[in-house]
């Protein structure tokens, strides 16, 4: 019995997800409490560790990786802001005026920096804060003495405000300015402070100016950033002289008629797709953006007329900074992987020891570029492990989980390390410290939920049903005891590489919840199909949210959770369209790519606690489904498995021809007896009803499903997530195994099928 | 006002079905019931702690929200998901009525 609560004390990530033969691989690593680690390459074979699961199967692989390495302790420095690291010019300033609107989203408890040039470590500079009341201070240092003038009156939540300071230096007077842009309701009236000062600030060249936060230095000297922001900031503005009101005014709608004033006049408006804040002064002081703020955001002056802002790019001037924005760890490489040429296309890590803990850095290696090894290729959903990329709905959720899931949470190592370290940044189920969702998931960061053996805190009874990345090895697991030929590739790969990368193989294999695809994604794999290809969608509720990878910054996917669908959090009106490309975001479904003419099936409904099974239907008589069933014995089908007992489970795709499913696909089996805890997502409940839960709704199943294509092509599709999760049982011999088999086998001969009409 | 024995019975019954079975498909009545139990905690939300993978577990609670503690409550190992569910039930049922569950 361990006393003690377990903990995780190795963690790291590595630069990408993906490589080829001949690729370098860098792994970052960061120890508490570990003097030394053992790090080796091993290929992953099975992580199912559920008792009835083949349990972790890996293989060692031998290269330069191993060996014994020094461990240190790598900080995460969590928070997003706007940096200007040339700043010489900006003080020491006799005179100036400091200026922005803004939206604070939490104004009080702690200092929080709009902007300004300000040293934490020399107290030196000066700032425009929120102060630890929620109200608008001006902070003015010289390294002996810091003056503050605050108006002493708190911001409104979620309120836009108008906040500006002047400084005279002849005079020695502040006057701030804190003025809400709506006169009635919750605001405060406008609110002027005037106060003389005896500090004139003065600041070394070498502390960069910030928006959202302001200079820290670590205790190794490097510039860092703190006293983050939260909430929206737009038009922030710089000038050299104290400005009367009228002119802080013409300076927010045009910078330009207050030259030769104007220092800096940042438009968060230009250039949106990319991680540059554009400076419109002459001055063209610029910023780049750290840690990926949400932009695309309504600005202050957004009129409710205009909901995409590439049609009114001057209504969504503002970016929403957050205190917990993470994009890149950013921590120094601790070894690195020249994958061997000869190395199979697979799964692998680099698995670190120390003790008794073990940390695994998974990776897939694909073939050599253009050289398929094998006839199908398994897509490894990695878009979708980004996107549910360390989740925390478990950690803080409360009681509202046991009810949601029908059983105990329970964390694991893993768990209580995020709950120790939020800084880590979250998923796009999760939200912000602020309330606001999190839009933005990249793979630059420990992602504590890909790992082998590991699984969501909620997933099955007290956590022990496979999950994601952890379920999908069960079908590397299942191909290597099969002795099926297979190759590795990735969804970040395909975006990349488009059909290209899917053109060789005969047929493609999905993992169990391929829910993320770009468009470049969508495009690929339905051109793969359109040219006689084969897919083998093994899971649920694929093909659902759209996402887009940002176009110049490597590793990170946005999504707008707009207008329907499971949404944990749901964006606001006017913010449904992409930052990083344009796109709209939401459901494909919506976009004139249904799922169900994909697929033949779509999403029907979600559940967390107990699969169930399928039972064959006449579909599954046809003379074209015959090599589908050759060998199959009974009437029912996945009556057991890892994932919650049975193959139709966690999440359902049914077959609906009223939302595009081929007339001519074939429903060869059905899931039924589901638990009252399933439901239909919201994009299947137009109306309440008393019959909605898996009791009592017929539509709520999964329907296992085959069509060809008039190209040659097929797609079978089993239409729940828990289908893999059966596949080993009983060493693969199951009605599961037999019919994944068969599909696969006639998938991968190139004799076309032929469509029945 | 004593309850009236067919209450008193129908409960009962509900607490069998639960014990019986406490993870999956579950009937009507047994549902309200269990939702009324979990929404209604009276301290912090009992949770779990795996303490050997699929193998031991210990009882904990945690609030909700970020970074909260997670605290171990003394006494309570389990060798199942099921053994705790059922410990659970009858903590949480002590705590709403008052009676001891064996």
């Amino acid at each position: 019995m361990s006393d003690s609560m377990p903990r995780k004390r190795l963690v790291g990530y590595a630069d990408r997800m993906s490589v080829r033969p001949g690729d370098r691989l860098r792994f970052m690593v960061s120890c508490e409490e570990v003097a030394g680690y053992h790090a080796q390459i091993v290929r992953l074979v099975s992580g199912d560790l559920h008792p009835q699961g083949l349990g972790l199967i890996e293989r060692p692989v031998e290269t330069a990786v191993t060996g014994t390495y020094a461990g240190r302790f790598q900080a995460l420095k969590a928070g997003s802001y706007a940096v200007l690291e040339q700043a010489a010019g900006f003080g020491p300033l006799n005179d100036f005026t400091l200026q922005a609107m803004i939206w604070p989203t939490g104004p009080g408890g702690r200092r929080q920096v709009i902007l300004g040039q300000w040293s934490q470590r020399s107290r030196q500079g000066f700032a425009l804060v929120l102060d630890e009341t929620g109200a608008l201070s001006l902070e003015m240092g010289d390294g002996a003495a810091v003056s503050r003038v605050s108006t002493r009156v708190p911001l409104t939540e979620r309120e836009w405000c108008f906040v500006a300071a002047r400084f005279g230096a002849r005079a020695g007077r502040v006057r701030l300015h804190q003025e809400p842009c709506r006169s009635i309701g919750r605001s405060p009236p406008a609110i002027l402070r005037e106060e003389a000062v005896s500090i004139r600030p003065s600041v070394p060249d070498d502390v960069p100016f910030m928006i959202a936060a302001c200079a820290e230095t670590t205790a190794d000297h490097r510039t860092t950033a703190s006293d983050h922001f939260n909430g929206k900031i737009d038009s922030p503005r710089v000038a050299g002289r104290a400005l009367e009101r009228h002119e802080m005014e013409a300076l927010t709608t045009s910078p330009a008629s207050l030259q030769p004033a104007v220092l800096a006049a940042w438009d968060f408006s230009r250039e949106m797709t990319t991680d540059r804040a554009i400076d419109l002064s002459p001055w063209r002081r610029h910023c780049r953006l750290v840690n990926l703020p949400a932009r695309a955001m309504k600005g202050f002056n957004w009129t409710g007329e205009v909901l995409d802002w590439k049609l009114a790019p001057g209504q969504y001037g503002a970016i929403h900074f957050h205190d917990d924005d993470l994009y890149d760890a950013g921590w120094e490489a601790d070894f690195e992987l020249v994958v061997p040429e000869a190395l199979r296309s697979g799964v692998y890590a680099a698995k670190l020891t120390a003790g008794e803990e073990a940390e695994y850095i998974p990776f897939v290696v694909q073939p050599p570029r253009a050289r398929r090894t094998a006839d199908a290729v398994v897509l490894l959903p990695t878009a979708s492990y980004m996107a549910y990329a360390n989740e925390r709905a478990g950690l803080e959720g409360g009681g509202r989980l046991h009810a949601f899931a029908n059983h105990l949470i329970a964390l694991g190592p893993g768990d209580l390390w995020l709950n120790d370290h939020p800084e880590v940044g979250g998923s796009l189920y999760d939200r912000h410290s602020d309330g606001s969702g999190v839009c933005y998931s990249s793979r630059l960061r420990p992602i504590l939920n890909f790992r082998p053996g590991v699984t969501n805190a909620w997933i099955g009874a007290a956590g022990t049903a496979p999950w994601q990345f952890n379920a999908d090895l069960a079908l590397i697991a299942w191909l290597e005891t099969r002795n099926i030929p297979y190759d590795v590739t990735t969804d970040e790969d395909l975006h990349h590489e488009g059909l290209d990368l899917l053109a060789p193989y005969r047929a493609v294999l999905t993992g169990s919840h391929p829910e993320y695809y770009s468009r470049e994604m969508y495009d690929a794999l339905t051109a793969y199909l359109a040219r006689g290809g084969r897919l083998m969608y093994l899971g649920g509720n694929g093909f659902y949210w759209r996402i887009t990878f940002h176009r110049s910054l490597p590793g990170v996917i946005e999504l707008r959770r707009a207008e329907d669908g499971i949404r944990d959090w749901v964006a606001e009106g006017g913010e449904y369209y992409h930052s990083f490309t344009g796109e709209y975001g939401g459901m494909w479904s919506r976009m004139g790519r249904p799922i169900h003419a994909l697929a033949g099936i779509g999403m029907a409904a979600q559940g967390f606690d107990v699969s169930s099974f399928y039972r064959r239907r006449p579909g599954s008589d046809d003379p074209r489904a015959s090599f589908i069933f050759a060998g199959v014995e009974g009437e029912v089908i996945g009556d057991f498995g890892t994932v919650g007992g049975g193959a139709a489970g966690l999440e359902l795709d049914r077959y609906d021809p009223a939302q595009g499913s081929p007339r001519h696909a074939l429903v060869l089996a059905s899931s039924e007896n589901h638990s009252d805890t399933y439901f239909p997502p919201p994009d299947e409940i137009n109306n309440a009803t008393a019959m909605m839960d898996g009791r009592q709704n017929p539509d709520i199943r999964a329907d296992m499903v085959f069509f060809e294509t008039p190209s040659g092509g097929a797609v079978f599709s089993t239409g729940s997530i828990s289908w893999i999760g059966s596949l080993t049982h009983d060493q693969c011999r199951n009605s599961v195994s037999r019919i994944t088999e068969n599909v696969l086998r006639r998938f991968i001969d190139p004799a076309p099928f032929r469509h029945p009409d | 006002m004593s309850e009236p024995a067919d209450d008193l019975a129908r409960r009962r019954a509900l607490i069998e079905e639960f014990r019986r079975q406490p993870i999956g498909r579950h009937s009507p009545d047994l549902r309200v019931l269990l939702n009324d139990l979990r929404r209604n905690q009276m301290g912090d939300p009992y949770i779990l702690v795996c303490t050997r993978p699929h193998a031991e577990w210990r009882l904990a609670r945690k609030p909700a929200g970020r970074g909260t503690p997670v605290r171990l409550v003394p006494g309570y190992v389990f060798a199942s998901p099921e053994e705790a569910e059922w410990e659970v039930f009858k903590l949480l049922w002590k705590e709403t009525t008052g009676e001891t569950l064996t």
